[in-house]
């Protein structure tokens, strides 16, 4: 058996291949809903109405996106200039931590000025979360996955230890968390009732931001240059260590507002379980969407409504819920699979 | 019986030792081998002549066994083989040298020769007869070589003895050398082809895979010619000529670009005593110096990685001088980035047009503005003006004669040549003062370097300055005012190319003589 580039590729199979890995996943993970003792068109028939049937689990779906598409981006905006983010968790945390300090009571400003100062607050607490790594990069060949990654941990254990003294709620209950923030602080609802929050028009507004930037600018021009092949990009000339720290700058950035959204408009509060996992989740959202700032949007729902109809599935027919993080993995691997299978075709022989 | 062998020494071209019976193979779309049929005579050297691309390794490696054919039969000592299996064919008497050596360097030349050919789980290695058999064959053909050396200590003309001995350990009786003079010096060069004619006499037949026609001329009884995968000729070497054979070659005629003497401007380059030290496997530049004029090409003659690519990376902004200076219209040059040569004028052909020249992802018209995308024309605001870019490019694509495909699809479909017009393009509409060609003719067809002269000669009438660095000797000679060789990082002073021979370039490639006579000396003096 041997791969063949194709010559040709026909639009067709390119918007036929996503599809039929998301297909492909939903039948290799029949397996496991059968093992565990569920008949597999009812599971999967709850898991779809638990994620999209109603307003309700829209509104769920869509306030579980949310933060995925900030950390999607994230991570598609630095692996596109092949800059390995790997600590968007960490940069969320911190852009949420910012905001903490400063809309619980330091700042108190009409919404229409709060708000934006602090989406640029929490912006520039995670762009500050990657300069370190990205300089030590550039200067000294550090590997930003290993810096990042670390980072995590470190920005985890300072929140951790913040929860648990100056930031703590004294009406808390003794429970490690911080105050809300205040109402002027606070992302609108969307609609009465439903969690569904403002946050996402920011999300689809950054999506926006960032393809228009990656097509049209001059810096996003150099981006994908320098990502796509970073040596001729230096060799034309092109400024390759600043569209590095621009690019993890931007990244950390997007990853930092997530906390903010996060805080304002989906808990109220900075807790430690604010997060789980988003940050680790938006490399699978990135990676789905092929990198593209318009597909995270896409692949951002598609995995929250494979967390939030899994949840629905295993409250009503006893199918584990972890059965939804082997679904996104695997719908993450047929997604390479079909991104392989449309560059080069199989050839037995 | 002692007759009947003699029988058959003495008429050795009656003997078809092996036979090619309509050979095609299909890669995708691209037809590599097209139907080719063709006879090896016994103890006759056949050339395999054809351009980059012609599908001559394809047809090698389907003899070799390493590709099976689509359809076709091969004979071999008169009974058909089963392809794609190396082994076979080494159990036949097939050896193939390859291009690229595939030799062990960490280990010795015996090892790399005795190399599987005794059984895995054999306990004993008889290193004893093995060494006996390297040092025999060695002397019958004139290959000597310590069998005890490593080979990475070898230089590449010793490894490539190796390579030939590695085939005759194995009995080869046929032996096929692909581009085998590819990585040789003149010199080298000579001394391979005394070896090829030992073989010969030896009872060997040959193969001698090639596109540079004198060679071909030089060696063979028989030339095959293959174009686009087909067997588009087959003749006899006494009595052809080589325009025969570069039009059988090329199919069609190539008008070569002719360089017209000029008389040489101001100085435009001047390398004063530039020392580059040596790091990232890059080799070092000791004190080296060089001036070159407008309207004039300078060639940086040498064996590959002996400074070439420093010296390219230097012009190109790439790396900066420890001592000495670089000074371009005489004024000095402090600030080593490829912005700052592009702003001073710096035209650059790279050596890799892949990894250097071009983005493969992206278009060409973003590649043929990728050293110029800042400029105002295209850059207004921080916004990128499509407009202008893609107007520009059109005008680039149609004016440097880029085919198959439009301004809007990834560079990575070109083929080669395209692609170094594309970046011709892109160097030449910026109207360089100096250009730095690196192995511009590398990789490329005959109408493709044809085109690729032209345009360089072009570009010094107009009064630009061209340093042509190349390995390829014929294209040094063809279009340079001036040849310096390059070796071990020191560069030889500059000969007019009309005073120099390829043997004398030869031998200062290999560091032999520091100086040809001192009659070349007063011609250069006299012409500056």
């Amino acid at each position: 058996m041997r791969l063949e580039p194709r010559t040709r590729v026909p639009f067709a199979l390119v918007i036929f291949a996503p599809v039929a890995a998301i297909v492909a996943s939903f039948v290799l993970c029949a397996g496991l809903v059968a093992w565990s003792g569920a008949s597999i068109f009812e599971a999967y028939g709850l898991l779809l109405k638990g994620a999209l049937g109603s307003g309700f689990a829209l509104s769920e779906t869509f306030a579980r996106a949310t933060p995925l598409i900030f950390t999607g981006l994230a991570a598609a905006v630095a692996f596109k200039s092949r800059f390995w983010n790997i600590g968007a968790e960490g940069q969320l945390y911190a852009g949420a931590l910012i905001i903490t300090v400063l809309g619980t009571g330091m700042l108190d400003l009409h919404p229409g000025l709060m708000i934006p100062i602090l989406v640029i607050t929490s912006a520039v607490a995670g762009a500050l979360m990657l300069l370190g790594p990205v300089l030590l990069k550039i200067h000294f060949g550090v590997d930003e996955v290993v810096t990042t990654l670390l980072l995590n941990f470190i920005v985890l254990l300072l929140v951790s230890l913040l929860l648990e003294g100056p930031l703590k709620d004294p009406m808390g209950l003794g429970w490690p968390q911080a105050e809300p923030v205040t109402e002027a602080a606070e992302l609108p609802r969307l609609f009465r009732g439903l969690r569904l929050h403002s946050g996402l028009l920011l999300a689809l507004l950054f999506s926006l931001i960032i393809w228009i930037v990656s097509i049209r600018t001059t810096l996003g021009y150099e981006m994908r240059a320098v990502g796509f092949n970073q040596k001729a990009a230096r060799f034309a000339g092109m400024p390759v260590k600043s569209v590095m720290i621009k690019t993890a700058l931007i990244s950390g950035g997007i990853a930092g507002i997530a906390g903010f959204s996060e805080v304002a408009g989906m808990k109220g509060n900075l807790t430690l379980d604010l997060s789980p996992g988003f940050g680790y989740t938006g490399i699978v959202v990135a990676m789905l969407a092929q990198l593209h700032p318009l597909g995270v949007i896409i692949s951002a729902a598609f995995v929250a409504s494979i967390f939030v109809g899994a949840d629905a599935m295993s409250r009503s027919a006893g199918v584990p819920s972890y059965i939804a993080d082997v679904m996104v993995s695997v719908s993450l691997l047929c997604m390479l699979v079909s991104v392989l299978l449309v560059r080069f075709r199989i050839r037995w022989s | 019986m002692r007759s009947e062998i003699e029988i058959s020494e003495k008429q050795p071209s009656a003997e078809v030792v092996l036979r090619l019976r309509g050979i095609t193979k299909v890669f995708g779309s691209l037809v590599a081998n097209d139907d080719i049929s063709l006879e090896l005579k016994s103890g006759e050297v056949l050339a395999l002549l054809g351009e980059n691309g012609a599908g001559k390794t394809t047809l090698m490696n389907i003899i070799f066994g390493h590709y099976v054919a689509d359809s076709g039969s091969i004979e071999v000592f008169g009974s058909s083989i089963q392809q794609g299996s190396p082994h076979v064919a080494i159990e036949l008497g097939i050896g193939m040298v390859h291009q690229h050596f595939t030799l062990a360097d960490n280990l010795s030349v015996l090892d790399n020769v005795m190399l599987g050919t005794e059984p895995l789980w054999s306990l004993y290695s008889n290193r004893r007869a093995g060494r006996q058999k390297l040092e025999q064959l060695g002397e019958r053909f004139g290959l000597q070589v310590n069998p005890n050396e490593r080979v990475a200590e070898l230089s590449i003309g010793e490894r490539q003895r190796v390579e030939i001995l590695k085939a005759l350990y194995r009995n080869a009786q046929i032996l096929i050398l692909d581009e085998p003079t590819a990585v040789l010096t003149p010199q080298e060069t000579e001394t391979f082809f005394e070896t090829l004619k030992k073989l010969v006499s030896g009872g060997l037949s040959l193969i001698f895979i090639s596109h540079k026609m004198q060679e071909v001329l030089a060696i063979s009884d028989r030339v095959a010619v293959l174009r686009d995968g087909r067997l588009v000729s087959e003749l006899k070497t006494a009595g052809a000529s080589e325009t025969e054979l570069a039009q059988a070659m090329v199919g069609r005629n190539i008008e070569l670009p002719e360089r017209k003497a000029l008389k040489a401007g101001e100085p435009v380059l001047k390398l004063k005593s530039v020392t580059v030290r040596a790091e990232d496997g890059r080799s070092a530049l000791s004190s080296l110096s060089l001036d070159i004029r407008a309207r004039e090409i300078v060639g940086i003659a040498g064996v590959s990685g002996n400074g070439q690519t420093t010296v390219a990376d230097l012009i190109s902004g790439l790396v900066e001088p420890q001592s000495g200076t670089l000074e371009l219209h005489g004024e000095v040059v402090n600030n080593f980035t490829p912005r700052n040569m592009l702003r001073k004028k710096v035209g650059r052909i790279p050596e890799d047009r892949h990894s250097q020249g071009v983005i493969g992802d992206m278009t060409l018209a973003e590649n043929i503005v990728s050293e110029s995308y800042q400029e105002p024309q295209f850059s207004s605001y921080g916004w990128q003006n499509h407009l202008n870019r893609q107007r520009f490019a059109e005008n680039v694509v149609s004016k440097f004669d880029v085919r198959g495909y439009s301004a809007n699809s990834p560079v990575r479909l070109l083929s080669g040549g395209n692609m170094q017009k594309l970046i011709l393009g892109r160097v030449l509409s910026g109207n360089p003062q100096l250009i730095l060609a690196n192995q511009p003719g590398r990789g490329l067809d005959v109408g493709a370097v044809a085109y690729v002269h032209e345009q360089l000669l072009a570009a010094r009438a107009n009064g630009a300055a061209i340093l042509l660095i190349s390995e390829d000797l014929e294209e040094l000679l063809k279009i340079s005012d001036r040849i310096a060789v390059i070796h071990r990082g020191r560069l030889s002073e500059s000969f007019p190319r009309e005073s120099i021979s390829i043997a004398q370039l030869g031998l200062l490639m290999t560091g032999q003589q520091k100086t040809p006579t001192t009659n070349n000396q007063s011609t250069e003096a006299d012409a500056s």
